[in-house]
């Protein structure tokens, strides 16, 4: 059965989730990227939106506008969360928000406010954009419109919007760190082989 | 030409090129782990709805940049830089795509997709020849992130190349978005490792370097990063890469430059050829009505 969470998202509605596990959310999703966390964080700005029990989405989409004037969902996928890392527990607890949702890993910052707050992070699969515009039911704001079309805040009813992979959970585990160690292990014993065949400088 | 320029750079942000598409089919095909055939399966799903609604696939088009090789004698060589401009501005509305010029310093987004020196051109003049090929290039800030260079001692040898491919890709490449295509640019300082670096992803998948040492060295590194296992999303499975491709030069004797430009599994290149008389042909998707 599919899991899905929705928002307002509860502590305890994160309480079982692990990493690996694939879910899906309903409600409300705002993006939020580089420029947004900066103003929150290090220009003590406060946000537009609220975000205590959200999700925020590390993307920046392509958004149209319709010829009834209203602005229509295009094209919307993740961007590299580790980008946020800098600034992502401090907004955790600035916010309250409970779901983050981008591509990548993120570090042990992230890790610790997940933790400390009770928020996860999880992984939309990067590249597919149009699938995840096809979950998107309306955009219900934008906000900050003066960053350009990536940084706004485009607040969005979404329904089922998915697979999301949790990559961080509420207890200190992180699946790209655990993927890392894997890759490290392997690597060793690879490059020596490879190293062994390509003296060509002799 | 513009019109044509225009209409193409906008189509290959909705469809990827032939060999990719294939590649990416057999990698499906042969995956084992759960979790990478949930991934495989959403990326086939996006390139479905893509064709279906007409839409850029993925919503980072990119900083748009133009690979030439020109003839010295196609007669509209003078004008190339304009007409590229001009595609640029007209795919921004038609495709549409997402506006990614930030001029430097000034910080602000031009919303047009052109700005200083953007899109971004990069020249080959072949003398005697009337003809002109166009690379169309739209890669995403995720999959730009790795890319790196740097200029190694001879001691370092071409061990020191697999080093630095392999610490590149594990290291940052899991954010790109693979399976990646690796392109690896052998040569003598930091910028032109570079420039071949991406020239070498502008190939064909699943081609050769010309030098015999040099091919054995793609698959030997395309062997040894599938091992590694970091599937799509570097969320672990059977693969990597789709494939590894070098481009070199010759170096100075107390140098070997190196760099490594990487794209993802949604790598949106296209070739187009133009004869002096504007006929064209689209040289890397099949089937294509513009």
């Amino acid at each position: 059965m599919k899991k899905i969470l929705t928002t307002p998202i509860k502590d305890e509605d994160l309480a079982d989730l692990n990493v690996g596990d694939i879910v899906y959310l309903t409600g409300r999703l705002v993006t939020c990227r580089d420029v947004a966390h900066r103003r929150l964080i290090e220009q003590k700005r406060q946000l537009p939106v609220d975000l205590k029990g959200g999700a925020i989405f590390h993307a920046g989409p392509i958004v149209r506008k319709t010829d009834e004037g209203d602005f229509e969902m295009v094209s919307i996928g993740p961007t590299t969360s580790m980008r946020m890392e800098k600034f992502e527990k401090q907004f955790i607890k600035e916010t309250g928000v409970k779901l983050i949702i981008g591509k990548g890993g993120m570090g042990p910052e992230t890790v610790a406010g997940c933790a400390e707050d009770k928020a996860v992070h999880a992984v939309f699969p990067g590249g597919c954009a149009v699938l995840a515009a096809t979950k998107v039911e309306r955009i219900e704001g934008a906000e900050w419109q003066d960053l350009g079309m990536p940084e706004t805040m485009w607040v969005n009813k979404v329904n089922e919007f998915g697979p999301l992979i949790i990559s961080i959970d509420t207890k200190g585990n992180n699946l790209f760190e655990q993927n890392k160690a894997r890759f490290n292990e392997k690597k060793g014993p690879i490059l020596e082989r490879i190293k062994s065949q390509v003296g060509f400088i002799r | 030409m513009t019109d044509i320029m225009t209409k193409f750079t906008s189509y290959i942000g909705k469809r990827l090129p032939t060999d990719i598409k294939e590649k990416l089919a057999d990698l499906r095909e042969a995956e084992t782990n759960p979790m990478a055939n949930v991934l495989f399966d959403s990326m086939a799903e996006n390139q479905e709805a893509a064709d279906k609604l007409n839409r850029p696939s993925c919503q980072d088009t990119g900083v748009i940049q133009y690979f030439i090789t020109a003839g010295a004698k196609f007669p509209l060589l003078g004008e190339l830089e304009d007409i590229l401009r001009n595609a640029t501005l007209g795919a921004t509305k038609l495709g549409p795509l997402r506006h990614n010029a930030v001029e430097a310093f000034d910080e602000k987004n031009t919303g047009t997709n052109t700005g200083s020196r953007i899109p971004w051109l990069d020249w080959e003049i072949v003398p005697n020849d009337d003809s002109v090929t166009i690379d169309v290039y739209m890669a995403g800030g995720g999959c730009t992130l790795p890319g790196a260079s740097t200029v190694l001692m001879p001691g370092q040898g071409y061990e020191g190349v697999v080093d630095f491919v392999f610490d590149v890709v594990t290291s940052r490449g899991v954010n790109a978005c693979p399976p990646l295509l690796i392109g690896v640019g052998v040569s003598t300082s930091a910028e032109t490792a570079a420039r071949l670096s991406k020239k070498a992803i502008l190939r064909p998948v699943g081609s050769q370097h010309g030098n015999a040492n040099a091919a054995k060295m793609e698959t030997l590194l395309e062997d040894g990063l599938n091992e590694l296992g970091i599937g799509p999303q570097g969320l672990t499975g059977n693969s990597s890469v789709m494939g590894v491709n070098i481009e070199s030069s010759a170096r100075h004797p107390s140098t070997i430059g190196v760099a490594v430009s990487t794209g993802c599994w949604a790598h949106r290149r296209g070739r187009i050829r133009f004869n002096a008389d504007l006929s064209y042909e689209i040289v890397s998707h099949e089937g294509v009505v513009l």
